[in-house]
């Protein structure tokens, strides 16, 4: 499991993680929320090790994250970025199967196994044959996600995946991510600034600000008793559609 | 069946396939087969003339006789024949005393004999002209300011062309070899106390030149037919200071038991072509633009009472033969030096790419190489490569470095971040990025980089003409000596053929290097 131990982080003279503790929950959705530059996608970076901190450590399963080690961490989790991050000179088939025929996994077997992701999160199998930029960009974030299930990581990390979709297309996606998270029991770390999706995939919401954990729970308990005004200001931010009914009939 | 007996089955049947060539190659030679016998001659008219003539005595004494016409310049000439490549071709004393035996200190002919018999090769004795440098002025303006030798020079100092200082100064304008020799127009200035005011230019321009009245002076082969024709005087060299080149015969020493009668026939040349009579021929191929299989026919008939059968103008057959021939050593040029540039500068792009603090030292480094002259880097060359197709493989290998390692990093270096880091939170490796994500997308930027070496490598290898490297480059610098534009068409139009064939090719190779998916995506963009 991946665990953050008084990790912190700076850019040049900007702090953007103060020391930090944080644990992913076995089985269980965490979502990072909390407005730009306020530390959640540094978070995740610092998990698969695209970037050391400067101090502290990331543990995975007990053992720290060294570069030594690092590659081999890296294919035990599934990590999915916006729009997919697909390789464009493969097809939708070589993306997902790119790692394990790398690893050596015999063609037939690499077939039924992505066949079989795409049966999971619905993709359409003649979308197989096809290359990124023959896709639909819900079929390319589906690509994305399959890619990160290919091995059957224990981790799944997400970053923004929604982010570049319309609303319909993320609406279906995310009805069919969380089935699949809760039903292959999976822990999961989301990052995202949408509210309603923090609180329909999140097991546990933790909300950041300047580069620290400024309150973390259940989504509702953030709503009923925000910490501070920062958390209070965040959650009213959210605006939810309104119907103005008066004068229509 | 195991591996040794396969071998040895192997064996016994090479051995009777050997038995039977070995056969097959004695058998005729039982007879007496006409001796074979190779010609060659330089890179001029004159010389071509004479290699004409000892082509068709050779054949008129029964040798199968073959001409290896313009090999380049004496370097190469010299070596073929040493190397018994070719068996004899017309020399000069005195590029033989200067040049091909300078660093031996010989004098006189028994001297020259002496040194060329170490190297198994003989010397005709003289054929009669001297075909030396002189000093030439139009005939009109000679006479008119009362010069007729090299001295006389003395009254009328030379200017600078620029200066334009005085109406009455003769301008000197020289080919680029004679500013530069040691025994041209340093030498000469001193020697007769001439200001040393003059300007090198191309050695067909000068003749131009003087008929505009651009130079007034200017140097001159005493066997140039263009003296008569431009109404040309050369100056008597009163104080004998250029070296005599009298034209003599060189051939390999064996052959004087190989082919007795042929050397025999050459030898009736001997003392047979004046000066004035050489000048004629000459000016019957280059002025009236006879072929030389012609001129020379014509004389051995004519004046040596021979009755040799005067070979048919097959102009267009020596045309399509040259042809082939130089195109075959065109793509010899260009395939060898991008081969070797692709594998040195792919490398240097990722290099450039993953290591960025030699990125800057790279990519300025192949910079610089690009700006240097083609000729000084040809001429640098040179003295380590020696002459023909080597130093114009290296020029060109320098030059097709710039555009691959720049694409191959530029290829690399735009492949966007979010993918690169797709390629590594997937758990790849370096090596495995590179070979499976990064090279497969810089494919296209990395093809159109060699594209563009082999299309300027096309046109760049024509400057191996100058140097003996064959290709293109050799009509091109042929036609130019002759003032001839057809034959300078026959290398300036297959070298553009092949620069668009070049870019057609790669532009089919795409579809077979450029990952489909790529090809797709660009597609769409458009």
């Amino acid at each position: 499991m991946i665990e953050l131990k008084k990790v912190s982080k700076s850019f040049g003279s900007t702090q953007v993680l103060q020391p930090t503790n944080l644990r992913l929950t076995p089985g269980e959705t965490t979502v990072l929320i909390g407005p730009s530059g306020c530390g959640k996608s540094t978070i995740l970076r610092l998990m698969i090790g695209l970037i050391e901190p400067d101090d502290g450590e990331v543990l995975f399963d007990g053992t720290p994250l060294t570069p030594a080690n690092v590659k081999l961490i890296r294919r035990e989790i599934g990590y999915v970025i916006q729009d997919g991050g697909l390789f464009p000179h493969l097809s939708a088939q070589d993306n997902v199967g790119l790692l394990a025929r790398y690893l050596g996994w015999e063609k037939p077997r690499v077939v039924a196994r992505v066949e079989e992701m795409a049966d999971l999160t619905r993709l359409p199998r003649e979308a197989l044959a096809r290359y990124p930029s023959q896709l639909s960009g819900g079929q390319r974030q589906r690509l994305g996600i399959m890619r990160a299930l290919m091995l059957d990581p224990a981790v799944i990390l997400l970053d923004e995946p929604m982010g570049a979709l319309d609303p319909l297309v993320r609406f279906d996606l995310q009805e069919d991510l969380r089935k699949i998270f809760v039903s292959l029991k999976k822990t999961v770390c989301i990052v995202t600034h949408d509210m309603g999706e923090a609180g329909f995939f999140g097991d546990r919401v933790i909300l950041l600000g300047s580069g620290r954990i400024v309150q973390q729970g259940k989504l509702d308990d953030l709503i009923r008793s925000p910490a501070d005004d920062f958390v209070r200001r965040f959650i009213n931010a959210q605006r939810l559609p309104t119907v103005e009914t008066q004068g229509v009939l | 069946m195991n591996h040794a007996s396969f071998a040895a089955r192997l064996a016994s049947r090479l051995a009777c396939i050997l038995l039977i060539a070995t056969c097959a190659r004695l058998a005729p030679s039982q007879e007496t087969k006409p001796p074979r016998v190779r010609v060659g001659s330089k890179s001029y008219t004159e010389s071509v003339i004479l290699g004409e003539m000892l082509t068709l005595l050779a054949s008129a004494a029964g040798a199968r006789a073959e001409h290896r016409a313009e090999l380049g310049g004496t370097q190469i000439a010299y070596s073929s024949l040493k190397k018994g490549e070719i068996d004899a071709y017309p020399e000069y004393t005195g590029t033989l005393t200067m040049e091909i035996l300078g660093d031996q200190q010989v004098q006189t002919d028994e001297d020259i004999a002496a040194a060329l018999a170490r190297n198994g090769i003989k010397m005709s004795r003289r054929l009669g002209f001297n075909n030396s440098y002189a000093l030439g002025m139009r005939r009109a303006l000679a006479d008119e300011l009362k010069i007729a030798k090299i001295s006389d020079l003395k009254q009328h100092p030379g200017s600078n062309a620029r200066s334009g200082a005085a109406r009455s100064r003769l301008k000197f304008g020289f080919s680029d070899e004679f500013m530069n020799r040691e025994d041209g127009w340093p030498g000469l200035s001193v020697a007769y106390g001439l200001s040393d005011y003059a300007r090198g230019l191309d050695h067909n321009l000068a003749y131009a030149g003087i008929r505009s009245g651009t130079i007034h002076v200017t140097d001159v082969y005493t066997t140039d037919p263009e003296i008569a024709a431009y109404e040309m005087k050369p100056l008597e060299d009163d104080l004998r200071y250029f070296p005599q080149y009298d034209c003599v015969l060189l051939y390999r020493a064996d052959l004087d038991q190989r082919a007795p009668q042929v050397v025999a026939n050459w030898l009736r040349l001997e003392g047979a072509i004046d000066e004035p009579t050489m000048i004629k021929l000459n000016a019957r191929s280059r002025i009236d633009r006879v072929f030389e299989g012609r001129v020379a026919g014509e004389f051995l008939n004519g004046t040596l009472g021979m009755k040799v059968t005067i070979p048919p103008d097959d102009r267009w057959r020596r045309v399509l033969v040259n042809l082939a021939i130089n195109t075959r050593q065109h793509l010899m040029l260009v395939c060898v030096s991008l081969l070797a540039a692709i594998v040195v500068a792919v490398p240097l792009g990722i290099l450039a790419y993953r290591l960025p603090p030699a990125r800057q030292l790279i990519l300025g480094g192949v910079g610089i190489l690009q700006t240097l002259p083609s000729m000084a880097v040809l001429m640098f060359l040179l003295p380590l490569l020696g002459l023909g197709a080597w130093p114009t493989i290296a020029a060109l290998f320098l030059y097709s470095l710039l555009p691959i390692v720049r694409n191959t990093f530029a290829g690399l270096n735009e492949i966007p971040a979010n993918l690169r880091e797709s390629a590594t939170v997937l758990g790849l490796g370096p090596r495995a990025r590179l070979w499976l994500v990064e090279l497969p997308m810089a494919s296209r930027s990395i093809l159109s980089g060699i594209k563009t070496a082999a299309v300027i490598n096309v046109g760049t290898a024509t400057i191996g003409g100058l140097i003996g490297a064959g290709g293109y480059g050799q009509p091109i610098i042929t036609g130019t000596r002759l003032n001839d534009i057809t034959i300078i068409m026959q290398g300036a139009i297959p070298a553009a053929l092949m620069a668009l064939a070049v870019q057609g090719l790669f532009e089919l190779a795409e579809r077979f290097v450029v990952p489909k998916g790529l090809r797709i995506a660009a597609g769409k963009s458009t």
